[in-house]
């Protein structure tokens, strides 16, 4: 999951943003972070940390989901047992966790009124509704495949294959 | 009876010292250099202990840091060049990414939460606060360590608080009798031979070392000073080498003792709590203190806040609205031998103080800035972002564009809104789609 270096930094860090000391961090803890609360998409990654309704999230629950942003390396890929979970940093799970930011009711599909309260968190109130709803049709158009108007999963895959995943979806610990 | 006669045979000993020692030459601002040896010694020994701690650890497993390079690889290109994108390019699926990697990136590592809280040591001080990250090395340092443990609870600590409760009991009691005095230069000259003797044992009281810099800037009559913020040990060491009239909230307690005190020999600037909320009103009083000319400089702290002094925060810009001219200090603190820092959410004053008693040393370095006035068209909040900068490249900290107040509350929607907008600007760019 990281090397022994890495994880205690960012116990370190889990233990820094616990400001109350409870061991485990709750929404208000991440919300204070001042370059996270004015990030457009703030709330939805701070959802990402508490799934099912969850209320806190300890520390293998937040090293989970950073574990999303873990560079790939290149000598994993050969050598991984087939038989194993994937592991979290693959290309399939980084996408994955970018599909849930946008599919809010997590039932596998981004659904038009989805992506468009998406759009709205990313612009705020500088664009009108029309041209949000006008750039909503015409990205599920795209991505739409089997046209039951809304973007499964494999779609949103698809639409992305040709992107660099691993570079903009990593976060590299420094030594 | 024997012990009692032997025990105040050894007080007394002890207060004559103290008296020769510390207090007198205090009075007439001169040093015995006995702290100077100390420091030497201090030196020697700390410079001992990083060789031998990095003897002894092994290269793979060190957990060498650099509190300014951050811990993670930081892609800093702006917004545009993260969404791989010229202007006016439409909306892709992947523009998700850009800002959940930004995200996490922030949940990883922040420029700001840091700054609340210690500065981590590139080696250690032996000092137990300290220790984050070093493990056992030999006996000799371990030796070493206890030896310092017990020098500085045992020799240095009780030292420490007899000074101080000289140094705090001698202010009240001076700053008292010079006031029933009337209003004459014979009065400020006393009220300045009093401010200035209890600072300097009080300085003492810590171990203190401070080099001055620049001493012809040194801040005028009817002036205002800024400073960056770390602890209320800064006000101390400022007044140890000019007195200032201060700015700031009656406290209850030992505070307002000290404060009520002080302001019966020379006129501060005490405000009640609810005044502080009327911003005219503080202003106002500001404006006609430094308007009279015979009164001292202002002090004044605009972050607002204790930050850890790695980094100057945002210049609250009330205090640049006053007019007159500001004359900035830089105050660096050298954390190696004691960390300054007054994290107020974890330790309250008390607890703080008696930290700064059973460090090694407070080392730090004041430099005094030539003064600055606002320019024609410069607005406030301008001029406390240049007077900011001035600071920061003097006293070779980063400079941070955010609020201090991020230490207690949530950031203003109104940054929120700047990301959202250049997003948008990029999306729908000519207006066309």
């Amino acid at each position: 999951l990281g090397s022994r270096a890495s994880l205690l930094r960012l116990y370190h860090r889990f233990r820094a943003l616990d400001r109350n000391k409870k061991g485990y961090l709750s929404r208000v803890d991440l919300q204070q972070i001042g370059a996270l609360a004015v990030n457009p998409l703030g709330e939805r990654i701070i959802d990402s940390f508490f799934p099912d309704g969850n209320l806190r999230v300890d520390f293998p629950g937040f090293v989970r989901v950073l574990a999303h942003f873990r560079p790939v390396d290149d000598d994993d890929s050969g050598m991984r047992d087939p038989k194993q979970p994937e592991p979290l940093n693959s290309r399939m799970n980084k996408l994955r966790f970018v599909f849930q930011l946008y599919d809010l009711d997590r039932d596998g599909k981004i659904s038009r009124h989805e992506m468009l309260q998406v759009l709205r968190l990313m612009v705020g109130v500088q664009v009108t509704e029309e041209q949000l709803e006008s750039i909503t049709d015409r990205t599920v158009q795209e991505a739409d495949e089997d046209g039951d108007g809304a973007v499964s999963f494999l779609e949103f895959t698809k639409s992305l294959e040709k992107m660099d995943i691993e570079q903009k979806m990593s976060i590299r610990i420094l030594k | 009876m024997e012990g009692a006669e032997l025990a105040g045979k050894i007080l007394s000993t002890w207060l004559t010292l103290v008296l020769g020692l510390i207090l007198l030459p205090s009075a007439f601002g001169v040093s015995l250099g006995i702290s100077e040896i100390y420091m030497k010694i201090l030196v020697k020994t700390l410079e001992w202990a990083t060789i031998r701690i990095e003897k002894g650890v092994p290269k793979e497993s060190g957990l060498k840091s650099s509190a300014s390079v951050g811990i993670i690889q930081r892609d800093e290109s702006p917004m545009e060049k993260g969404l791989s994108g010229l202007r006016g390019r439409d909306f892709e699926l992947s523009d998700a990414f850009y800002f959940s990697k930004k995200g996490l990136e922030a949940i990883v590592e922040d420029e700001v939460t840091q700054r609340f809280s210690s500065e981590e040591l590139v080696s250690w001080n032996l000092l137990t606060r300290t220790n984050m990250n070093f493990q056992y090395i030999s006996v000799r340092l371990t030796a070493v360590w206890v030896l310092g443990v017990l020098v500085r609870y045992c020799v240095l600590l009780p030292l420490r608080v007899t000074l101080a409760f000289i140094g705090i009991s001698l202010l009240v009691i001076g700053t008292t009798l010079v006031g029933q005095l009337p209003d004459s230069s014979l009065k400020n000259w006393l009220s300045e031979l009093v401010h200035l003797t209890c600072c300097r044992i009080c300085v003492r009281a810590l171990s203190g070392t401070i080099h001055y810099h620049n001493k012809q800037y040194r801040p005028q009559k009817g002036g205002i000073c800024v400073a960056n913020h770390t602890s209320p040990i800064d006000v101390l060491i400022l007044t140890t080498d000019g007195c200032y009239a201060m700015v700031g909230q009656v406290h209850g307690g030992l505070m307002g003792i000290i404060q009520r005190a002080m302001v019966k020999a020379c006129p501060h600037v005490w405000f009640e709590r609810s005044e502080m909320k009327d911003r005219h009103l503080v202003t106002k009083r500001l404006k006609e203190h430094i308007a009279d000319k015979k009164k001292l400089p202002i002090l004044i702290f605009p972050e607002g806040t204790c930050i850890n002094n790695t980094s100057v925060m945002m210049f609250k810009k009330g205090s640049f609205e006053i007019g007159g001219t500001i004359h900035p200090v830089a105050i660096k603190y050298n954390p190696q031998f004691g960390d300054a820092f007054w994290n107020s959410s974890k330790y309250n004053m008390v607890s703080y103080l008696l930290r700064m008693m059973t460090s090694w040393a407070i080392v730090c370095d004041v430099w005094y800035m030539p003064p600055m006035t606002r320019e024609e068209g410069e607005d406030a909040v301008q001029f406390a972002n240049r007077v900011k900068s001035a600071i920061a490249v003097q006293g070779g900290l980063t400079e941070l564009p955010w609020d201090g107040g991020l230490k207690r509350a949530k950031v203003k929607d109104t940054f929120k809104e700047e990301q959202q907008k250049n997003y948008s600007k990029m999306l729908v760019g000519n207006g066309s789609l």
